[in-house]
């Protein structure tokens, strides 16, 4: 039992979200030959913000996240390519082309609730991934997209080759972003979302429009994914097909899993332990890497609802209760 | 003046089973009236084709005067057509405060709000929690749903359906389920909502009609078989007949005093 409500008390910050926005600064100057997976850290996690605000607040299963991360990384390139070599727009224009597809879609695919609604945003991201591979002529198909380059962050920070610009850049997307999805899911509008995550038919019955905030949701999360596949583009001057591919899906899904799902920095955890127990235990043994994930994939399902947030939750309460009963 | 809430010969048939058979109500505002019959009278049927679960077939609805025989579940709503379930229907992972609150923020239109901190709506969870506070709940807003008891559970439904505002509520079998000890504080709640609403309530327990009703219906076999105050119509040689044979007729006079 807690004495106050969570639910209501989101807005508010905790003095120990520091050490982790501390930590990825400090990850800048501690490990500057590691900033290229540090980068591709900090994009994923963006990623999975932006799934968790879908699967985490609003209860929306979806299995084709990748679909709006991959029409933000094309996007992005193409626009680069066509001549459009201003980053921060270009990011946005990406974002902004994912959340049209969004909201295309959402109000009939947000009809469906879970297996269904699972397998059909399978499907669309299946489309588009085999759409993607036909039109080589505009993706490059299999061989991808390259030769695209973007001028200077603000006009002033060059793209370097040890990637400096690159992690702060992406960086300070998961950073504003963050705090967007803060402010959306602290809202009275949050609070709905959460209402129907819990009983959809009831929201409706106290005259809640649930496929209209679902759809909202659902377009805010494609523009994030649109963004974090944009800088996934910029950053990498690469597209290739793996960005729309049900890899890319799942394993932003495990990611979320790993952290906590519908706790913000469980996106932001889960994408760093995912990525770097994914590098070292490839680099200790390439062929049975996936059997380690695996492994924490269970502790975490088993011992942890909520991933390592939840299990992190529960030590620290049972710390609490341990010094509470020592107490007289 | 216009009645609260008016029905005119409604009728719904599931196949060859008339089950409500020209039902004509009439509500004024403030009405305290109960519904009774016995099992399978049509009376749960009546309250889903008020809320919109079901269509009627033939009949009219009169919401204050405007036709809302085929509005939406939510448009009732809207406008002031709010029911309870028979069965405690809440959102059991969150608390009564976030429950009431849920409802408060739906209906001053504050849902849509997506980069306010709904925390800092101190409106609006002001008048939730005066909510709470005249259902007797304050000491548990905290707690979820799923730690109170069921008699509370019923009061947080009462609560949620407060907080929107209703002209007209309609209150499915509020005691049904909880224990007697509980059911004098559900009805004290109930004599403390506002007199301008007008609620209909479907109940079993005599006990709890005669308590709350200025005016009873007697339904059965899909008709209402008689309308009057309540110590007429628990006098009523026809309706205790109906009751006969049914368990229920010790229930029944139980409700009436002696002579």
């Amino acid at each position: 039992m807690t004495a106050r409500s969570e639910l209501l008390e989101r807005h508010s910050y905790n003095p120990i979200e520091a050490l982790y926005w501390l930590l990825l600064i400090g990850t800048f100057f501690a490990f500057p030959n590691y900033l290229s997976i540090a980068t591709t850290v900090v994009i994923m996690a963006l990623f999975a913000l932006s799934l968790d605000l879908v699967l985490g607040f609003a209860g929306i299963v979806t299995l084709g996240h990748a679909a709006y991360f991959g029409i933000g990384a094309y996007t992005a390139a193409l626009l680069a390519s066509g001549g459009w070599r201003e980053p921060i727009i270009d990011a946005v224009l990406a974002g902004l082309a994912s959340a049209g597809l969004a909201l295309m879609i959402g109000p009939a695919l947000l009809l469906l609730d879970g297996l269904p609604l699972i397998m059909v945003t399978m499907a669309v991201s299946a489309i588009l991934f085999e759409a993607a591979n036909k039109a080589s002529w505009l993706t490059g198909g299999d061989d991808g997209l390259r030769d695209f380059s973007f001028l200077p962050v603000f006009g002033l920070f060059p793209w370097s080759v040890y990637g400096q610009t690159s992690y702060l850049y992406a960086l300070g997307w998961l950073a504003l972003l963050f705090v967007l999805v803060r402010r959306v899911v602290s809202s009275p509008f949050g609070v709905a979302l959460q209402g129907i995550r819990e009983n959809r038919a009831r929201m409706r019955l106290i005259g809640s429009p649930v496929i209209g905030h679902l759809v909202r949701a659902y377009t805010l999360s494609a523009f994030m994914a649109g963004i974090a596949g944009a800088v996934h583009a910029q950053t990498n001057k690469f597209v290739s097909l793996e960005v729309l591919g049900i890899d890319t899906s799942v394993d932003v899904v495990v990611m979320l899993v790993l952290g906590g799902i519908g706790r913000l920095y469980g996106a932001l955890i889960g994408a760093p332990i995912y990525i770097l127990v994914k590098h070292f235990a490839a680099e200790w043994n390439p062929y049975h890497w996936m059997f380690i994930i695996g492994a924490l994939l269970i502790v975490a399902v088993r011992f942890g609802y909520g991933g390592l947030l939840g299990i992190l939750g529960r030590i620290e309460a049972w710390f609490a209760r341990a010094r509470g009963t020592r107490k007289p | 003046m216009t009645a609260a809430l008016e029905t005119f010969d409604l009728c719904k048939t599931f196949g060859a089973l008339k089950v409500v058979d020209r039902v004509s109500l009439r509500l004024p505002q403030g009405a305290r009236h109960a519904l009774i019959g016995p099992n399978g009278a049509g009376k749960t049927t009546l309250v889903q084709l008020l809320s919109g679960v079901l269509r009627a077939d033939s009949g009219r609805i009169l919401l204050a005067g405007a036709d809302i025989t085929t509005s939406s579940q939510q448009r009732r709503v809207k406008q002031g057509l709010v029911r309870t379930f028979q069965v405690t229907n809440l959102f059991r992972g969150l608390s009564v405060l976030e429950n009431v609150f849920l409802a408060v923020s739906e209906r001053q239109g504050a849902s849509r709000q997506m980069f306010a901190a709904a925390g800092r709506r101190r409106d609006l969870i002001e008048r939730a929690e005066a909510i709470i506070e005249q259902l007797g709940l304050a000491g548990d807003r905290h707690r979820r749903i799923s730690e109170i008891a069921y008699g509370q559970q019923r009061l947080v439904e009462i609560a949620v359906a407060l907080s929107l505002d209703p002209k007209v509520l309609l209150l499915d079998e509020p005691a049904a389920g909880i224990p007697s000890r509980e059911t004098s504080l559900l009805l004290d709640a109930v004599e403390r909502l506002p007199p301008d609403i007008a609620i209909l309530m479907i109940e079993h327990d005599m006990h709890v009609v005669r308590r709350f009703a200025r005016e009873v219906s007697v339904l059965v076999g899909g008709r209402i078989l008689m309308t009057g105050l309540p110590h007429e119509v628990m006098s009523s040689q026809e309706v205790h007949s109906v009751y006969l044979g049914q368990a229920g007729q010790k229930r029944f006079t139980a409700g009436v005093p002696h002579v």
